[in-house]
């Protein structure tokens, strides 16, 4: 009797134990099948049809609420569309590698698609997690891929010579300026900090207080160690994209340890003495909500501000923003002393009017890229919904909103000027903004986001760290580099120097 | 049931052997009883003590262990699965004596004179106490290793904050960032918990309401605090923005003054976590017999004797138990610093906890489970020192 007692109890202390065990690595939990009945995918909503009923892809993105809202709101028209349900999750900027790298590397796969930071490809690629979509976004009708601007496919959709992902949206930093105080845009970051000398302390809105003359977002662990890279990138690269801004293309030693990145950490901090008291603690939500509000004179930002400004509801200034390339340096680094020199023919053969000018592609823009490891009817489901949301239909209007945070980055963006005008934006404005994207896109100069495995470890925790602790005052200018350097040379090793090598010349390796 | 030395009859539903039954009755059926109750005893036995303990030991036991692993690995990503290569104790010594150690243990330099004044003070209380316990004879050759290493430990660490936050031109990393988070907290938090507690026994107006009152910090997520107290120190655009212009502090933030940064944390933590401190204290006020108390103050003694030498006695073991779990939960703290600052300005309000987050965030495991072993290893002495001498002191009373 007892040895059955004790068999019963220990056969219910077994399911319990596999029950308990079990709950981290159960698979997807609600992932539904496809109809084994439905037709053959055509990779492209156009089709029309229901040809993907019954089949639910689960699509991981950011929370921001922007870039989830326009996958949303659009979900539902897709599913009238073709009959696939997209299920998005979206999470924190900083949840969504986490997420998408932990779920395929423990091949759970609880996401079939993703919408997220082309910079991260170098750590997804490799291991094979993302699906080859070369043969598809050529073939597919709705998609229109050679309307997408060329540095858009070349760099953010390509790793080694394939395509891994779909651009949603183009990125990279410009400077705004409130037109109707500052008459001139800043060519260099010396005019840039004496512009906003000029106004810093003068009450800009009308409101009766003093307002600020430069606000950008330095606050630590978010967003903000992108603008230190933009400010020294005319200082470091001036011979084309190829170049590089972060290692030596032969050894891959660090290159902000030098009089180029010296300089561009005393300008960065110098724009703390025209900026709000706080800025070490403003996010980019605080400083764009501080522009569109005529409290700053200059900012620096990606092509979001010149969305967010048109809003009535939380702007101010209306038609009273300039956009600009990022500004530029008279000077360069000459690799070979490690000395800054001024620019020439030779040492900034791209240089325009003197300035050699290299907007950086910071982030590069959010991208859909689909897990290879998704049954074959979620991966066609995920294709046609990301073809979808990047076709010229929708996305000339997204780029408008917003909301959306999404900005241009096809021609058609450019030349369809309707969805422009239909959101309020002036024809001069739109001249104004269209007219700086192009600028920065068709610079030769333009520099890349590093994008190589670790990538989010050289950049969010060593490079964030190490610029945070040198505006709190916590490090020298010197130490700083040499924080870097070190940091970013025990990443290289740890990883592999000849394979972080081969990754960064293979990164650098898109030439337009 | 087992236990008992009465017959056990398995048909009363009592148990127990009706007192007019035979001999040869009563031993058949203790016989059968016995066996019913080893019966029963082991199907309790594996029905709820071994999965309650495999559970355990899938959920806490397991996770250690395997954080161990990663503690003295990196992750390397494959396709279709995490391979983990040991890379030794690499991990560690980057945290101590590598390219992280000033964020973690701080920027060294020589002790001002407050500095070595601390420094001697701790050494020599320390070494009061070390002598005085292994001269009470009740100690063993274990107990002094113990002790002693206890000793080297706490004199270490007086040695790090010294150096580090007590010097000319040192920063403290975010070990010591921690223990200023636990200590002051738990100051600011019991000596607040203990005064509301103190306020709501008294036969006030309204005290009732209060009590709801003082309670809901509480109930909101650490994250919601903390995004409250942003807004709330926010002095340029925030709700109480009058008052600090009222003040004249418009133009002042805390946030780029390291200490004003970690007090502006110490005051959201203890924000949250004293109405913990303020609803156990009360319970243990309310629990007081009032007769000791009415007879004291019959004989003359004061309100301060009153508290001094009857509540104070009398809260003394709930208070310590206060203060432990204080002590192992202020260890942890993340939320705040992570929400308010990011643990900027620069590092200064990192927590060994954030740290540990900011390296998992990046899959950075190896380190953020080195991180967390470190604290596991600190939290433990400090809590065993501080349960050993604060069972003493309360034995004392």
């Amino acid at each position: 009797m007892e040895s059955r007692f004790r068999l019963v109890a220990t056969a219910i202390s077994a399911i319990l134990i596999v029950t308990a065990c079990n709950t981290a690595a159960s698979p997807s939990p609600s992932a539904s099948s496809p109809a084994a009945s439905a037709p053959a995918a055509s990779g492209s909503a156009a089709a029309g049809g229901q040809q993907f009923a019954g089949v639910t892809v689960h699509l991981l993105t950011f929370n921001g609420p922007q870039i989830a809202e326009p996958l949303q709101r659009r979900a539902p028209d897709f599913q009238k569309l073709t009959g696939a349900t997209i299920n998005v999750d979206a999470v924190g900027f900083q949840d969504i590698y986490d997420k998408a790298l932990l779920d395929m590397s423990a091949g759970t796969n609880s996401y079939d698609a993703f919408v997220f930071n082309p910079q991260w490809m170098g750590d997804f690629v490799g291991p094979g997690y993302l699906e080859d979509l070369t043969s598809k976004v050529t073939a597919d009708a709705t998609l229109n891929w050679s309307d997408i601007g060329p540095f858009f496919r070349d760099f953010n959709a390509t790793y080694g010579g394939k395509v891994y992902t779909i651009p949603l949206d183009g990125d990279f930093h410009m400077v705004y300026y409130k037109s109707d105080q500052v008459k001139t845009a800043p060519k260099t970051w010396d005019d840039y900090l004496a512009t906003a000398k000029e106004f810093n302390g003068k009450d800009l809105n009308g409101d009766g207080t003093p307002d600020y003359g430069s606000c950008i977002a330095k606050k630590k662990g978010q967003q903000s160690y992108w603008w230190i890279i933009s400010i020294a990138a005319g200082l470091l690269q001036s011979q084309g994209t190829g170049q590089g801004v972060f290692f030596d293309t032969t050894n891959m030693n660090p290159l902000f340890n030098n009089a180029a990145f010296k300089k561009a950490l005393e300008t960065y901090k110098a724009t703390m003495q025209y900026g709000p008291p706080d800025e070490i603690n403003l996010g980019v939500g605080d400083t764009r909500g501080l522009f569109t509000t005529g409290r700053c004179a200059l900012t620096m930002d990606w092509g979001d501000i010149g969305t967010l400004a048109l809003d009535p509801a939380t702007s101010t200034v209306q038609d009273k923003v300039g956009a600009t390339i990022t500004p530029g340096w008279k000077e360069v680094l000459d690799r070979s002393s490690g000395n800054l020199v001024p620019c020439d023919a030779t040492s900034c053969p791209k240089a325009i009017d003197g300035v050699n000018y290299a907007p950086f592609a910071s982030f590069g823009g959010w991208s859909g890229a689909i897990n290879a490891a998704a049954d074959q009817k979620k991966k066609d489901a995920a294709f046609a919904f990301l073809a979808y949301m990047s076709a010229p239909a929708q996305s000339g209007e997204d780029v408008t909103l917003g909301k959306t945070g999404f900005n241009p980055y096809r021609t058609s963006h450019f030349e369809d000027r309707a969805p422009w005008t239909a959101v309020g934006m002036s024809p001069a404005a739109q001249d104004n903004y269209l007219g700086a994207i192009k600028d920065s896109l068709n610079n030769p100069n333009m520099v890349l986001d590093m994008r190589i495995p670790k990538t989010k470890e050289y950049e969010q925790d060593v490079l964030d760290t190490a610029v945070s602790q040198y505006l709190a005052g916590e490090l020298s200018v010197e130490e700083t580099m040499q924080q870097i350097t070190d940091g970013w040379n025990q990443i290289t090793d740890q990883v592999g120097r000849d394979a972080q090598l081969k990754a960064y010349q293979d990164s650098l390796g898109v030439q337009r | 049931m087992a236990s008992s030395d009465k017959s056990i009859d398995i048909d009363d539903p009592r148990g127990v052997a009706p007192p007019d039954a035979t001999r040869g009755d009563s031993i058949s059926r203790r016989a059968f009883g016995y066996v019913g109750a080893l019966r029963s005893d082991g199907a309790a036995r594996w029905t709820f003590i071994w999965p309650s303990v495999v559970i355990i030991l899938c959920l806490s036991i397991f996770p250690l262990f395997a954080s161990l692993t990663l503690a003295f690995g990196k992750l390397v990503f494959q396709k279709g699965k995490v391979d983990v290569d040991f890379v030794g104790f690499s991990n560690f010594t980057n945290l101590l004596f590598g390219t992280e150690r000033t964020h973690i243990l701080g920027l060294a330099r020589a002790p001002t004179p407050l500095g070595w004044a601390f420094l001697i003070l701790v050494a020599g209380l320390v070494v009061w106490a070390l002598l005085k316990s292994l001269r009470s004879g009740r100690v063993g050759v274990g107990g002094a290793i113990v002790r002693v290493g206890g000793a080297l430990f706490a004199v270490g660490l007086a040695w790090l904050i010294a150096q580090t936050m007590l010097s000319e031109g040192g920063r403290p990393g975010a070990l010591v960032v921690t223990l200023f988070y636990v200590f002051a907290g738990i100051a600011v938090t019991y000596v607040l918990g203990l005064g509301l507690a103190i306020l709501a026994v008294q036969p006030l107006r309204g005290r009732r309401f209060f009590r709801v009152v003082f309670l809901l910090p509480l109930t909101i997520t650490p994250i919601g605090v903390g995004y409250m107290f942003r807004m709330m120190t926010d002095t340029g655009k925030g709700p109480l923005e009058p008052l600090f212009a009222a003040l004249g502090l418009t133009h002042y933030t805390w946030v780029t003054d390291p200490w004003a940064a970690r007090i502006a944390v110490v005051v959201g933590d203890a924000w949250q976590w004293t109405p913990f401190v303020f609803i156990v204290l009360l319970a243990a006020l309310e629990g007081l017999d009032v007769e000791v108390r009415e007879a004291a103050f019959v004989d003359g003694a004061s309100k301060w004797r009153s508290f001094r030498h009857i509540t104070w006695p009398a809260i003394l073991p709930v208070s310590v138990t206060i203060v432990l779990i204080r002590l192992i939960e202020g260890f942890k703290i993340v939320d705040m610093p992570n929400i308010l600052t990011g643990g900027g300005p620069g590092t200064a309000t990192q927590s060994l906890t954030l740290e540990a987050y900011l390296d998992w965030r990046t899959l950075n495991l190896g380190s953020s489970a080195a991180i967390a072993y470190i604290l596991l290893i600190l939290v433990t002495i400090i809590a065993s020192a501080y349960v050993a001498w604060s069972r003493r002191w309360v034995e004392q009373y």
